[in-house]
């Protein structure tokens, strides 16, 4: 069945990709085993193995720097490993990627299309590089640029897209070709919420179209949103790998209450923590904190004190468990350092 | 068969974008032009000594037609990232690299009949022996981009290639025959001029236009091939080990 496949990519036989997610549901995309990648003295990733099964949603999630990117450098041909297996397809890609890299898509974390083209003219580029013929990427480029919202900017150069266009031009580039694996490196970083809820949709969309999907992101909501299974990584090592809903069931029972201050404060951890023992204390910012407790929280009492030490409450409310609270028991990361890093990167919120 | 797409479109897009455009049609065709007049003039010739130069002229079209653009189609590329889109489509590195040095190569090509064109008009040039030429100034092309090329990817900035490529393509234009024998340079400076490539072809385009070679044409014709394969077989083993990391 592998092997129709691989024929048809060449045939810009447009039902192969969904061909390939039907017959080949239990099969394994990507498969890993113990990959080790160093740049001189930094172990960028340390053995590293997991399993993305075809027609899933795999989720890489980890801080800045954990090897993310990296790791998806190796598995599509950008880098070289020290160490471990790969195979993609059921192609043995260990020594040689480019034996699979037709059936890989790409979305790199920074739009590198050519900024002298237009919009259409880097689609039909980018399917030409995979073999497609002209008409076939002329009508798939259209196609996409409508998809994504681009028509009206399709003659336009790329070097004159905003950000958010220059991002949602990109995930069609990476899928010009009906790839049945995509890679998607923090395709929601800096782009405004409504590109980003828009970049989520089509995700989804993709994957229900029987397209494998690896994505890395700094934001948990939304692993936990689209993902069927993650794995955390820090520091190159994966410390946890499992579906959502078997890592939700670990914070199942949890209760969390966030509170909002009027004005930050940066001693107001240690204050709550010493007279709420039972308690655990998260600093979102300075002005918010998260009270986690396996236990019903007695909210008033909380805000209640907060008030007597002169701070005024301006909101309390319960939330329900996250994937963000496994993260934060499963890494030992809080949740403030994912959250700052997130702010850095300028604006692409999660909220909507 | 599946390759010739990709292939013809990395080739179609390096055309429009980089050697259909000003700067680089000035470089390639009217700095050669400027040289040659500059040495016409001095040499004080008449038209009869238009043949004499006519191989350096046309080495020298070739030269800068074909190295003044990879710094930009591979080196800019490199740096813009978009050269990763290239390494990540399925094609082979050797086919990769042929597509974006095609360009140059043509580019070559053309540029050192544009000199012959123009020597046709002031003076007789029916002896030539165009069998020798064509394949001459097409090795001579490809031994030229694919030094560009090994010098664009040995570095990481832009105007490292630029310099770099300064650096080799200007004492080339004393050192490999292109205006003045090489007995005539002076003896420690010999050597050096038989490792350089274009040393090979210069001497076979004055077989061709004024029969007077130094070494036999096979000998420079296997010469000049053989630095062809090396200086790409180099280039692409860069590419493998300062790229793909
Ligand atoms: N070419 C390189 N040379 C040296 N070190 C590198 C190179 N590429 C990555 N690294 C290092 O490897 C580590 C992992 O980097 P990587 O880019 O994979 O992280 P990441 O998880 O993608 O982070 P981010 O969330 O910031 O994108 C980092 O410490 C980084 O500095
Ligand atoms: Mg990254």
């Amino acid at each position: 069945m592998l092997h129709n496949y691989v024929l048809h990519v060449y045939n810009d036989d447009v039902r192969s990709s969904t061909a390939f997610a039907h017959t080949e549901q239990t099969q394994v995309a990507i498969r890993v085993h113990d990959l080790v990648k160093r740049y001189d003295a930094l172990t960028a990733v340390d053995r590293v193995s997991f399993e993305v099964s075809s027609g899933e949603v795999f989720g890489f999630l980890g801080p800045n720097g954990a090897g993310k990117t990296t790791t998806i450098n190796i598995l599509t041909g950008l880098a070289r490993s020290d160490g471990g297996e790969v195979w993609i397809g059921g192609l043995n890609c260990t020594s040689n990627t480019k034996r699979a890299q037709h059936l890989l898509g790409v979305v790199p974390d920074e739009s590198n299309l050519y900024p002298e083209l237009s919009g259409f003219q880097n689609l039909c580029f980018c399917g030409a590089l995979y073999g497609m013929r002209r008409v076939a990427r002329e009508t798939r480029a259209r196609e996409l640029l409508s998809d994504f919202d681009l028509a009206g900017a399709a003659d336009r150069k790329f070097a004159a897209y905003s950000r958010g266009m220059k991002r949602r031009l990109t995930i069609a580039a990476g899928i010009m070709h009906h790839p049945p694996i995509l890679f998607l490196d923090e395709p929601t970083t800096g782009i405004d919420v409504a590109s980003a809820r828009q970049v989520r949709q089509l995700i989804s969309e993709m994957n229900q179209a029987g397209t494998t999907i690896f994505l890395t992101t700094h934001y948990i909501e939304e692993a936990e949103r689209l993902c069927n299974r993650v794995a955390f990584i820090v520091d190159g090592r994966i410390v946890r790998e499992d579906t959502v809903t078997q890592l939700m069931r670990q914070v199942e029972g949890l209760h969390i209450v966030e509170v909002s201050l009027n004005s930050g404060s940066s001693e107001v951890v240690g204050l709550v923590s010493r007279e709420f023992p039972d308690l655990r204390v998260e600093k979102v910012s300075d002005a918010q904190l998260r009270l986690v407790s396996a236990r019903p929280i007695r909210a008033g009492a909380v805000v209640v004190f907060l008030e007597s030490a002169g701070l005024e409450v301006t909101e309390a409310r319960q939330v329900r468990p996250s994937l963000e609270d496994v993260f934060v028991s499963v890494t030992g990361l809080a949740v403030q350092e994912m959250k700052r890093e997130r702010e850095r990167m300028s604006g692409g919120g999660v909220a909507g | 068969m599946r390759y010739c797409i990709p292939f013809w479109n990395i080739l179609v897009k390096d055309i429009r974008s980089y050697y259909l455009k000003p700067p680089n049609i000035s470089w390639g065709i009217v700095f050669p032009l400027a040289w040659t007049g500059m040495f016409f003039v001095r040499s004080g010739g008449g038209l009869d000594n238009v043949l004499s130069l006519l191989p350096g002229v046309v080495a020298l079209a070739i030269l800068f037609g074909t190295t003044s653009v990879l710094a930009v189609t591979v080196t800019f590329e490199k740096k813009g990232r978009s050269f990763e889109r290239l390494l990540l489509a399925p094609i082979p590195l050797e086919l990769l690299m042929l597509a974006k040095t095609s360009g140059a190569i043509l580019f070559g090509v053309i540029n050192a009949f544009v000199p012959i064109l123009l020597a046709s008009f002031i003076t007789d040039i029916a002896a030539t022996n165009w069998g020798i030429l064509f394949p001459t100034v097409l090795l001579i092309a490809m031994a030229s981009t694919f030094l560009g090329l090994f010098i664009a990817v040995s570095v990481s900035e832009v105007f490292e290639a630029q310099t770099f490529s300064n650096f080799v393509r200007f004492p080339m234009i004393f050192l490999c025959g292109l205006f003045f024998p090489i007995a005539m340079l002076p003896t420690f400076l010999q050597p050096l001029a038989y490792a350089l490539p274009v040393t090979y072809g210069v001497d076979v385009l004055h077989g061709a236009f004024d029969g007077t070679s130094v070494l036999s044409l096979p000998l420079n014709l296997a010469i000049l091939s053989i630095y062809c394969v090396v200086l790409f077989m180099l280039s692409l083993m860069n590419v493998r080990r300062r790229w793909i990391l």
